[in-house]
Order: C-alpha cells, then structure tokens, then sequence
C-alpha cells in the first residue's frame, strides 16, 4: 500500500479551486489529501463550519464527489441515514456500486455541537468514517472558543484582559473519547504528513464499521500566523508532541511517529500570535501548565503504545 | 428553464427566476467552483520554474486551492492562476530553492 505522489498526482481530486476557503487554510488540504488516497466512489456531509459553509455556496459546490448539506449537530446522524438507506438499497438489488461515506466536520461540530449525533452514529456501527479538522475554535463566526482551544489562546470569547489570560482549562481529548467507544479504528494525524494521512484514510475506508480520524488544522487567521506557514506549523505541533500521530486499531494503541528530538511547546507556540501574551513574565506559569499537560499526555501515550505492543 | 438532469444543467445566471433553480436548490452538477474566480484575492503571485522544478509534486499534495496545474502524467507544468490565492504554501514547502518565487502583484 506504497503511497506515491508520482502516481497519485495522475488522479483528478473531486474537489476543484473556486472555493471560498481562505488563503493557506488548512481544511482544503485536508479535503483534497482525504479524497485523493479514496479509492472507492464517496459520497460526503459536512457538518455547519467553515468547510461546509465557503465550498457550497449557492450556486456553486466545490464537491466533485455527492455532498449533502445539514445542520452543525447533526452530520453524523445524517451520514448514519444515508449508510443505512444505501444498505437496503443495495439489499433490494437497486444498487451494486460499492460507496463509502465520509462525515466531515469542524471541531465546533464535533467536539461540541455534534458529540452526541457523533457518539450514538459511532455507538450503531455504521459503517462510516468520521473526519474531524480541528482548528481548535469556532474560526468561522469569528475566532470563538470551543473546547479544542488549549489552555491560554486568545480567542474572542476568552480575550486576554485584567480578568483572563485566554482561555481558562485545558482542551478535550476526543480522539481518547472515541477511542473509547471501541470502535474498529481511530487515528490522529495532519495535513503535513500527507503519508500519514492518506495511509490512515485508506485504512480508515478498508474498515468494516465506523472510523474515526482526528485532524490538526491550521487557521491563519485565527491562530495568526502567516498564509504560507501552514504546513509548516502543523509539522511543529507534531515535533512538540502537542499533536501526536497514533493510531488505535480494535482497541490496541499504536505511536506512528516518535520525534528524535522533542521539542519544547514553546517553538510551536511563539509564532502563533493567539498565544504571544503568554511570554510576558507574569504568565510563565501558564507556559508551564500548558507544557506539563503535553508531556502527561505524550507519556500515556509511549505507555499505551509500549503496553499493547507488548 | 434548467433542467435537474446532471448532464445539461449549468449554474445559474443573475438573471434566472426561482423557477430557473431545481427543486431544493440541489447543484446537480457539483464541482462547478471552479467556474469562480477567486485569482483577484492575491497579493503575491507564484512564479513556476520548470528548469528546477524536480517534479517531487509536493506543492500539488499541499496547495489549498487545487491551483497546481498536472498533464496527464501527473508532472506539474504550472500554477492556475484563476483560483490561486497566492497563500505561498507551494513556495514555503518548495525543497528546492528558485522552483516557485513569490512576488507581489504589484510589479
């Protein structure tokens, strides 16, 4: 299953320009790199978010494959109907095209807003993938918080003042959460390790039963940064093991990607403009909040991984 | 009258009625974003140097706004530069140096 961009690149992706995504955001890469390693037809929804909203406006869709059009809450529960439909179809005779089908949504709509839609989908077995581009706040109504926004990050709903010094709490581990539905298999990655990505989507739609795929996503005007560091900044949020790349596969954890040398969060944070009050002196204790939840995590992780490896 | 039939439907214009517009609003034919334009957003503009360009196609696996323009066998002969948005991932991400400049529209 040797991924190459030299044949890959031979292939139209159903996803064309003309979107009205902005310059350098990270959800079309995702998009693009999702759909080109698919090998089977797809027929896609995509939760309320910035995706659903700038690639389909009326009249125009930026969707080569069939897409369906639903509220925040509930892309889920409507991909779920669509599987179960196609299943009796297919029952009957009235369709013979193998289809696979792929919930996209933000992490508004899934961390928050379509949990429940999300948990009961995954919970009845459909057999789906779930794909979740976490740009860790409500980016498209304007820079709200949600609870995928770490610790300290400006965001409008939690503005750097007197009173707060960004957003109180840590962020929520869903790709823990749905690890623990049991479900077949459950991945982290990011758009800037492509092979990671695209071998977990085909291992994703090669599952019989529900997936679920948890997507770092870069929001340039969000986490202000410049357009053109993209890519580059997820590939730091991988180096600093903000972002692991892991993979649970029927239950049993396994570490994609062990960074030779672990860099401090701070490299992944200075460029990021929502975080640039944490470097003023009296918020060092955040800096080290924030670092001491990265490192609980990433070495429950070694420990989940060297235990089921074993 | 546009017809629901995915074959002769085409965008609608300004000027069609309500009746013009299939029954709930379905595109019939998707992936007709790409007849909009978004190339007027840019402030910098991708300059493609085939002579040291090594066809690694990282810009193609990267490019937001399926701007990398591919021929048949996949190598990548240009920029479209009716949709690029002029973010500079392809250039940022460029291994080698000179293959993608970016310079400002403003030339």
């Amino acid at each position: 299953m040797a991924i190459n961009l030299r044949e890959l690149s031979k292939k139209t992706i159903p996803f064309t320009g003309g979107h009205r995504m902005c310059a350098g955001c990270g959800a079309p890469i995702i998009v693009r790199q999702v759909l080109a390693a698919a090998e089977q037809p797809i027929a896609a929804g995509v939760a309320t978010g910035c995706l659903e909203v700038a690639t389909t406006i009326y009249p125009y869709s930026a969707w080569g494959t069939p897409l369906i059009h639903n509220a925040f809450e509930n892309v889920a529960a409507t991909v779920s109907g669509i599987e179960m439909a196609y299943r009796a179809l297919k029952a009957r005779g009235a369709v013979d095209k193998d289809i696979k089908f792929v919930a996209f949504g933000g992490d508004g709509g899934t961390y928050d807003i379509g949990l429940q839609s999300l948990s009961g989908a995954m919970e009845r077995g459909h057999d789906m993938v779930y794909i979740c581009y976490d740009n860790g706040a409500y980016m498209n109504t304007g820079i709200q918080r949600s609870s995928a926004t770490p610790l300290g990050a400006e965001t409008s709903t939690s503005p750097v003042g007197k009173r707060i010094p960004g957003k109180p709490g840590h962020r929520k581990n869903l790709t823990n959460i749905m690890a623990a539905h049991d479900i077949p298999y459950v991945a982290q990655t990011t758009p800037a390790h492509w092979r990671d990505l695209m071998t977990k989507v085909k291992k994703a739609l090669a599952v019989e039963g529900p997936a679920f795929l948890n997507i770092l996503s870069s929001c340039p005007l969000g986490w202000r940064i410049p357009d053109d560091s993209s890519i580059s900044i997820l590939r730091l949020a991988v180096d600093t093991c903000f972002w692991p790349l892991f993979e649970v596969e029927n239950g049993s954890y396994q570490m994609n990607y062990e960074p030779k040398e672990k860099k401090p969060l701070s490299d992944w944070l200075k460029p990021q403009g929502r975080f640039r009050h944490l470097f003023r002196p009296e918020n060092k204790h955040i800096l080290e909040e924030l670092q001491a939840e990265v490192d609980r995590n990433w070495e429950r992780l070694l420990r989940l991984s060297k235990y089921d490896s074993e | 009258m546009t017809s629901n039939e995915k074959g002769s439907w085409q965008t609608p214009k300004p000027t069609d009625t309500w009746k013009d517009v299939p029954r709930a609003g379905v595109i019939p034919r998707g992936g007709n974003a790409s007849e909009y334009i978004t190339g007027g957003w840019r402030t910098f503009r991708p300059i493609y140097n085939a002579d040291i360009c090594i066809q690694c196609r990282l810009c193609w696996v990267f490019c937001p706004d399926s701007s990398i323009m591919v021929n048949e066998d996949g190598e990548v002969i240009g920029m479209d530069l009716d949709h690029c948005k002029g973010c500079g991932i392809c250039a940022a991400e460029c291994p080698k140096e000179g293959a993608i400049e970016m310079v400002s529209e403003e030339y």
